[in-house]
């Protein structure tokens, strides 16, 4: 694609038409260097614009109904009148770059509907630098709609590039899914700002791994006017427990205003600056001694050396 | 003397099109032929329950089978046919309790008492989530409906199969037989325990019920394989039904099945080759008297090509009358009985089940189908079987080897060797519908569809409620819809995992892998691909099959599984910005569909290449191209990797993409 009018698209976009914020979504996403400078300027642009909508971030392990329980709380959402942009993020496979991008499949919605609008991403890729396209995306998506829920692959990495991008984090777990639980007792994941049991039409279960959770809740000390994190029941199937999500993370948003939003936003945006920075430095570091493929051929070809060895020739390489 | 002759299965060919009254006048033909049972295709807006004037119908009236709205055309469609004497069987699932109501409720407008009426309704929801995609509410209320036919007609029409549980779409699915066998057990073992569950069946009623229990199935090349799972299907089923459910009287735990031959293996390239292939896959189930079919249905030798006529049909019956009549065969008993090699393959095949089965089981049978556990396993066969094909490790003749050939005489005639039906079938069904709509009293309609949705909510048995309501004149559209309401409706899982669980490696996967990539490098970002399934054709298997090879190619695919409208797909490439949209239909509706496709992109000022896979016709081919269609693929084009690398060059030629 060509760069853009922004003087054009800028408008578009706050207008939430479905055409300029799909082709700001293309724009952000392109890699190609000569269109870098027009994705900082619309980037740059949309930060002023009058609307800033709430960044929801929903993670989770695998199978606990993220992307069903996405879809409903987006249908709760509409309901109350406001307009949701979503970003689904699926694993990208590492042997071949593709994807299979499915999460649409179980968001429903009337395709009349111009206050909503899903966009799939895979994870990670051979051209590099998605964490810098999946927090632009978001920042279009911004400027067009009251709120903008980002749904996580659900495992490794993402669960804490969340956190530097959403707001409110919404941990969902499923009934009977102890290991969870355990992470988070141990101290290997950090506390959410909502936890959510899903599937909680499975009545005994969900009553179990409530106590649980407020069990895991209650080794946490808030700090003084800090947040308390809340545990929540819901069945996206049934519907049971969505109007309180909403209000739940209503809450979580309203306690974020009171008390510095905007230092936040920032304190996050520095630290996501910095994790991508460390990200694209590497590759660039690859790049520089003529790129992956190459280094696995030195890699095999160099035989005596252990992978200890062969890890500080990098080093000096780069060095050098 | 003559040599006393077994008595044949039940000679029935799959037909329905158009409307109630073609179809009747095809029937009486083909009973007038030989034929002994009918087997009634339904289309599209009858089986997933929508009335001929239903947006969603648009494009679908008629075309896979018979539309039957109401009782009238239920009436119309057996018009001097005697159903207390015909054995008549409705491939209808989801709506099957409706089409079964408005039978007995024809039956009782005649006089006939629904107690005498045999057949079948197919009314199997599991393997409809798994491959066949004409399901419409969750499993729980489907499972309810089924149960409430079964223990229905256990009493009241007594010499019908209320359920046919079908391997048959799980071998179209990719099943391999020891897959056929385990989840087609599994998936009779969930229905038997639903029954169970009710509570409404006592424990010597159940026998009834277990010999009410048929099976649908298919029949594949590999025929001597073929035989053998059919005999290990009826020593698994005596032995699972004597252990888990007790069943003392050996006659009710017979396996009882009937047949469509295989479809799935019929080529588009020299279609005359199918005729021998048919031949060979009846064998397998009739050849063996301890495991032969009761009922058996040939599909015709164009059936990759589009709809068969009904010289077609009359060859097919022709086929099964040689077979029954001519030959030898119905003179002798078991003729495989003692044959080492045979039973070494049952055993075979009955221990790989089992294992499967005992899976399945610690899982729970709905579980491993909402999960998606089952339908990913038969999405990754179905795959190593086309890389088999593409590979020509398994030869297909004509298609991948010796595809040198003489013209066909069978496709000159003016019809091209296929039937078109009439464009106007769907404007006259729409008539029909509204002026019966006129004239019906509006006050006992409404007084059906509450009682209908009472006995829905409160667990009442559907069947009584919707026998008065197709009396009242109620429609198929207004039954399906009131259940809607109540259940609410569903959405199975695609099987197309996020990974390969069988990804191939050869050259010509990788040569496409380097062009993807080579091209999202000059696009800026990763080539990506829209899949969708337009109208309610829910035949998935092809288009899975190209999401998954477009996903192990390299490029992103959004998949969002089948019924989808052609407002969907287009607010769905637009939002995710892709840079192709292939279409993949079946049914016979892209004549209707595409072009919605096509206006409605237009009107979003959207510049995307669309591609087609489905069973198009040559001269569809070319009006779809002129609307504007890049490419257009059928089942002749085989090799994936071949359409891949043809995709990619769509997109380079819309981007201006040098290669």
């Amino acid at each position: 694609m060509n760069a853009p009018n922004l003087d054009e698209l800028i408008p578009r976009i706050l207008a939430a038409d479905k055409a300029g914020v799909a082709l700001a979504l293309n724009l952000v996403e392109d890699q190609r260097p000569a269109l870098r400078a027009s994705i900082d300027d619309l980037l740059q642009r949309l930060e002023k614009a009058p609307r800033r909508a709430h960044v929801v971030g929903m993670t989770g392990p695998p199978g606990v109904g993220k992307s069903t329980l996405t879809g409903a709380l987006i249908q709760e959402l509409r309901q109350r009148g406001r307009s949701v942009g979503i970003v689904a993020v699926d694993p990208t496979s590492k042997r071949t770059g593709g994807a299979l991008l499915g999460d649409r499949a179980r968001i429903r919605y009337d395709s009349a509907d111009t206050g909503i609008f899903v966009r799939s991403m895979a994870s990670g890729d051979q051209l590099g630098g998605l964490a810098r396209a999946t927090q632009a995306a978001v920042e279009v998506m911004q400027a067009a709609y009251d709120v903008v829920v980002v749904e996580t692959v659900g495992i490794g990495q993402s669960e804490t590039d969340i956190e530097d991008i959403a707001d409110t984090v919404v941990f969902v777990v499923q009934p009977g899914s102890g290991d969870t639980l355990q992470f988070m007792k141990s101290g290997i994941m950090e506390i959410p700002d909502l936890l959510v049991i899903n599937k909680a039409d499975q009545e005994k279960l969900a009553r179990r791994a409530m106590l649980d959770l407020k069990g895991t809740l209650t080794y946490r000390e808030a700090a003084p006017g800090g947040w308390v994190p809340e545990a929540l029941r819901t069945s996206a199937v049934s519907g049971l427990g969505l109007p309180e999500f909403v209000e739940a993370v209503d809450r979580h948003a309203a306690w974020l205003r009171e008390t510095g939003l905007e230092a936040r936003r920032r304190e996050k945006g520095a630290r996501w600056a910095l994790t991508t920075f460390t990200r694209l430095a590497g590759e660039l570091a690859v790049e520089r001694l003529g790129g992956k493929e190459a280094l696995a051929v030195r890699l095999r070809g160099s035989r005596g050396e252990t992978p200890r060895e062969f890890l500080r020739q990098l080093l000096d390489l780069l060095q050098a | 003397m003559a040599v006393e002759r077994e008595k044949p299965w039940v000679m029935r060919t799959y037909s329905g099109h158009s409307s109630a009254l073609k179809s009747n006048e095809l029937y009486r033909t083909n009973l007038a032929k030989g034929q002994t049972g009918l087997s009634v295709a339904f289309d599209l807006p009858t089986q997933t329950g929508y009335d001929a004037d239903d947006p969603r119908s648009q494009g679908e009236v008629g075309k896979v089978g018979v539309p039957i709205s109401h009782l009238e055309d239920m009436s119309i469609l057996f018009d001097q046919i005697p159903i207390e004497q015909m054995n008549t069987s409705m491939t209808i699932n989801a709506t099957a309790a409706w089409l079964l109501s408005m039978y007995v409720a024809l039956a009782e407008q005649r006089g006939v008492d629904p107690k005498v009426l045999q057949g079948t309704t197919q009314n199997d929801i599991i393997k409809e989530y798994l491959s066949r995609g004409t399901y419409v509410f969750p499993p729980e209320p489907s499972i309810r409906l089924i149960t409430d036919m079964i223990t229905y007609t256990v009493d009241n029409i007594p010499k019908w199969n209320p359920t046919n549980i079908c391997s048959y779409h799980l071998q179209e699915a990719g099943a391999t037989p020891v897959q056929e066998l385990a989840y087609a057990l599994c998936n009779a073992i969930a229905i038997l325990d639903a029954v169970k569950a009710t509570g409404k069946v006592s424990e010597a009623e159940m026998g009834k019920v277990v010999g009410r229990i048929s099976f649908f199935v298919n029949a594949g090349i590999r025929f001597i394989e073929e035989m053998s799972k059919m005999r290990a299907f009826t020593q698994m089923w005596d032995k699972l039904t004597l252990e888990r459910y007790g069943v003392k009287d050996e006659k009710y735990r017979r396996f009882r099945y009937g047949v469509q031959v295989n479809s799935l293996g019929l080529t588009e390239s020299q279609p005359e080759n199918n005729v021998p292939r048919i031949i060979l896959e009846m064998l397998a189930v009739v050849l063996s008297k301890d495991a032969r079919a009761r009922a058996v249905q040939l599909p015709a030798w164009n059936e990759a090509l589009g709809l068969p006529r009904p010289w077609d049909q009359q060859w097919s019956l022709r086929i099964q009358q040689i077979i029954a009549y001519e030959t030898d065969l119905l003179e002798y008993g078991d003729i495989f009985n003692g044959s080492p090699v045979i039973q070494q393959k049952v055993d075979d095949l009955i221990g790989g089940a089992q294992e499967e089965i005992n899976k399945v089981l610690e899982m729970g049978v709905l579980d491993a189908v909402e999960s998606g556990y089952i339908k990913e396993r038969l999405v990754d066969s179905n795959h190593r079987r086309l890389q088999r094909i593409e590979s020509g490790e398994q030869i297909v003749v004509g298609m991948n080897k010796y595809r040198e050939s003489e013209p066909s005489p069978l496709l000159q005639g003016q019809d091209s060797g296929i039937m078109k039906v009439d464009p106007e079938a769907e404007r006259e069904q729409i008539e029909r519908l509204r002026a019966f709509r006129a004239k019906r009293n509006g006050g006992a309609v409404e007084d059906a569809l509450r009682n209908l949705k009472d006995a829905a909510k409160n667990g009442q048995n559907i069947m009584p409620v919707s026998i008065a309501a197709a009396h009242a004149g109620v429609t198929t559209g207004e039954w399906a819809h009131a259940l809607r309401e109540v259940f609410g409706e569903y959405r199975a899982p695609t099987g197309v995992a996020r990974q390969a669980l069988h990804p191939a490696e050869t050259d010509a996967a990788k040569k496409v892998q380097k062009e993807v990539e080579e091209v999202s490098q000059k696009l800026g970002r990763r080539l990506k691909i829209l899949v969708g399934k337009p109208g309610l054709d829910g035949h998935s298997n092809g288009a899975e099959q190209i999401a998954v090879k477009a996903r192990d190619v390299g490029m992103e695919v959004v998949y969002e599984g089948i019924r989808l409208t052609p407002d969907q797909i287009v607010t769905a490439a637009q939002e995710e910005g892709v840079h192709v949209i292939g279409l993949s239909i079946l049914s016979g509706s892209h004549e209707t569909l595409v072009p919605q496709v096509l206006a409605r992109m237009k009107e979003q000022g959207m510049n995307v290449p669309v591609v087609v896979g489905g069973i198009i016709p040559p001269e569809d081919e070319k009006a779809l191209k002129e609307a504007g269609v890049s490419r257009v693929y059928t089942p002749k084009d085989f090799e994936l990797n071949g359409i891949m690398a043809d995709i990619v060059d769509v997109v380079r030629t819309a981007h201006g993409i040098a290669a």
